[in-house]
C-alpha cells in the first residue's frame, strides 16, 4: 500500500510473529503458574488470571486485525463500519452469561428439592460387588 | 491505489456531481475486498454466538472440566503436559498467518515466484494445524471416549476417599479435595465410575461431567476446523492460479491473494478466542 518500504514491511511481519508467539507463551505460562503447575503451592487469584487472559487475547486480536489484516491503514469509514457492530456483543455476553447463571440457580433449586437426597448414593451390597469386580 | 485515482476522487468530491455515477471508491477498497470484510464480520458473529453459548452453559452448571486436565496429552503416548500441544498448534497457525502476509506483500510487488512460495508455506502451516486437531480429536474420541452427549471429565464437589482403583491413576484409599478433577475410563464398554466415601461417611460414585462439554467442544473446534479446511482449499486454488500466471495478466497486485489472505487471518483471529475460551479460562 506504499505506506512503508518493502524491507520495513518484511520486518514488521517477523516482529509480529515473534510478538504473537510470545503473548501465547505468556498466556499459557500465566495459566500454568496461576494453577500451581510451575511452583507447587503457588496460585494466582482467579480474577487476575481471567483479566490477564482476556486482555492479552484482545491485544492479539487487535494486532492481527490492525497489522496482518491491514485494518489500521484503511479509511476510517471502513474501519468503523466493521468494528462498531461488535458493540452488540457486549450486550450478548452480559445477557447470556447472566441468564446462564440463572439457569444454574434454578437447576440447583430443582436438585435440592427432588434429587440431591438420593443422587449417586449406592447401597452396601452393590458396593461389595463393584469392589470385587474391580479387584 | 495510485495517486491518479485519489486525485480523481478528490475532484469528483469537489465537483459533487459524478459521485453517484459509480467508479469511485469511498472506502478506497475494491468491491471484492469490502465484501470479504463484511463476510468476515458476519462469520465472527456466528463464532461469537457459539462461544457465548459455551459461556452460558458453563455458567449454568456447578462444575466444569478443567482445561489443563482435559488437554494434557502429547503425541507419543506422553501425558501430564497441560496445554503444551495446543500451544504448539496455536504457534503453527500464527506462523501460517505471518507467511500469508508475506505472500500478499510479494503479490503487491508482482513477484510471482514469491507469492507461490509463501502460499505453499501457508498451506503447509494450515495442513499441520489441521493434522494436530485431528490428533487431538482422535485422543478424545478413541482414548477418552468423549462423545456429543457423554463427557467423562468430571469434578468433585466434596472431599472424600476412593474405595477402589480404576487401573489408571486412581488407587483405592486415595483421598481428594472438593474441586479435584477426574477422568472416568471405560471398562468392558461401560463407564467405570469409581465409588468413594465422603467426609460424612456417605458412599457415592463418580458422576460423569456436564454433557454439554463434549458437544460444545466438537461443534466449535469442528466449525473452526471446517473454516481451516475451506481456507486450505481456497489457498490451493489461488496458489495454482498464481503459478499459472493468471494474476499476472490481471495487473492488480494479486488482489485475489489479498482477499483470501483476509479470510486466512480471520481463521487465525477466531482461533485466538477459541483458544481463550476452551483452553485458558
Amino acid at each position: 500500500m506504499g505506506h512503508v518500504s518493502y524491507e520495513e514491511a518484511k520486518k514488521t511481519v517477523f516482529k509480529g510473529l515473534v510478538l504473537l508467539a510470545l503473548i501465547t507463551v505468556a498466556e499459557v505460562a500465566i495459566a500454568l503458574l496461576g494453577k500451581g503447575y510451575i511452583i507447587s503451592g503457588f496460585y494466582l487469584p482467579k480474577w487476575l488470571i481471567y483479566i490477564a487472559m482476556i486482555g492479552l487475547s484482545i491485544y492479539k486480536a487487535y494486532f492481527i486485525m490492525g497489522e496482518f489484516m491491514h485494518l489500521k491503514y484503511e479509511v476510517k469509514g471502513l474501519v468503523s463500519s466493521i468494528l462498531l457492530p461488535f458493540i452488540l456483543l457486549v450486550w450478548a455476553i452480559v445477557a447470556f452469561l447472566w441468564d446462564g447463571a440463572w439457569w444454574g440457580e434454578k437447576r440447583l433449586e430443582y436438585k435440592t428439592e427432588f434429587e440431591i437426597e438420593t443422587q449417586g448414593v449406592i447401597d452396601d451390597a452393590e458396593l461389595e460387588d463393584t469392589i470385587e469386580l474391580l479387584d | 491505489m495510485s495517486t491518479e485515482t485519489i486525485n480523481q476522487d478528490l475532484e469528483t468530491t469537489k465537483n459533487n456531481e459524478v459521485s453517484w455515477d459509480g467508479g469511485s471508491e469511498p472506502f478506497k477498497a475494491s468491491y471484492g475486498k469490502l465484501m470479504m470484510w463484511y463476510f468476515i464480520m458476519s462469520d465472527a458473529f456466528t463464532f461469537a454466538g457459539f462461544l457465548i453459548a459455551y459461556g452460558a452453559l458453563r455458567f449454568s452448571v456447578p462444575t466444569w472440566p478443567e482445561p489443563d486436565f482435559v488437554f494434557q496429552s502429547f503425541p507419543g503416548g506422553l501425558t501430564g503436559m497441560p496445554l503444551i500441544f495446543v500451544t504448539l498448534m496455536t504457534f503453527v497457525l500464527i506462523a501460517s498467518s505471518a507467511t500469508m502476509v508475506r505472500a500478499v506483500q510479494e503479490g503487491q510487488r508482482e513477484n510471482k515466484k514469491g507469492v507461490v512460495f509463501w502460499l505453499l508455506m501457508t498451506i503447509l502451516g494450515g495442513a499441520t494445524f489441521l493434522g494436530c486437531q485431528a490428533w487431538e480429536w482422535h485422543t478424545l474420541i478413541v482414548k477418552e471416549h468423549m462423545t456429543l452427549s457423554e463427557n467423562p471429565f468430571g469434578r468433585h464437589i466434596e472431599s472424600g476417599t476412593y474405595l477402589a482403583g480404576d487401573g489408571y491413576d486412581i488407587q483405592a484409599g486415595d483421598t481428594f479435595e472438593a474441586g479435584a478433577y477426574y477422568l472416568i475410563h471405560k471398562k468392558d464398554g461401560e463407564w467405570n465410575q469409581i465409588p468413594y466415601k465422603t467426609a460424612d461417611g456417605e458412599i457415592k460414585r463418580q458422576e460423569l461431567g456436564p454433557p454439554a462439554f463434549g458437544s460444545l467442544f466438537y461443534f466449535i473446534t469442528g466449525f473452526h476446523g471446517f473454516h481451516v479446511l475451506s481456507g486450505l482449499i481456497l489457498l490451493l486454488i489461488i496458489a495454482i492460479n498464481a503459478a499459472s500466471g493468471l494474476y499476472v495478466k490481471r495487473k492488480n497486485g494479486y488482489e485475489m491473494v489479498e482477499k483470501v489472505g483476509l479470510y486466512w487471518h480471520f481463521v487465525d483471529l477466531v482461533w485466538v478466542f477459541v483458544f481463550l475460551v476452551f483452553y485458558l479460562l
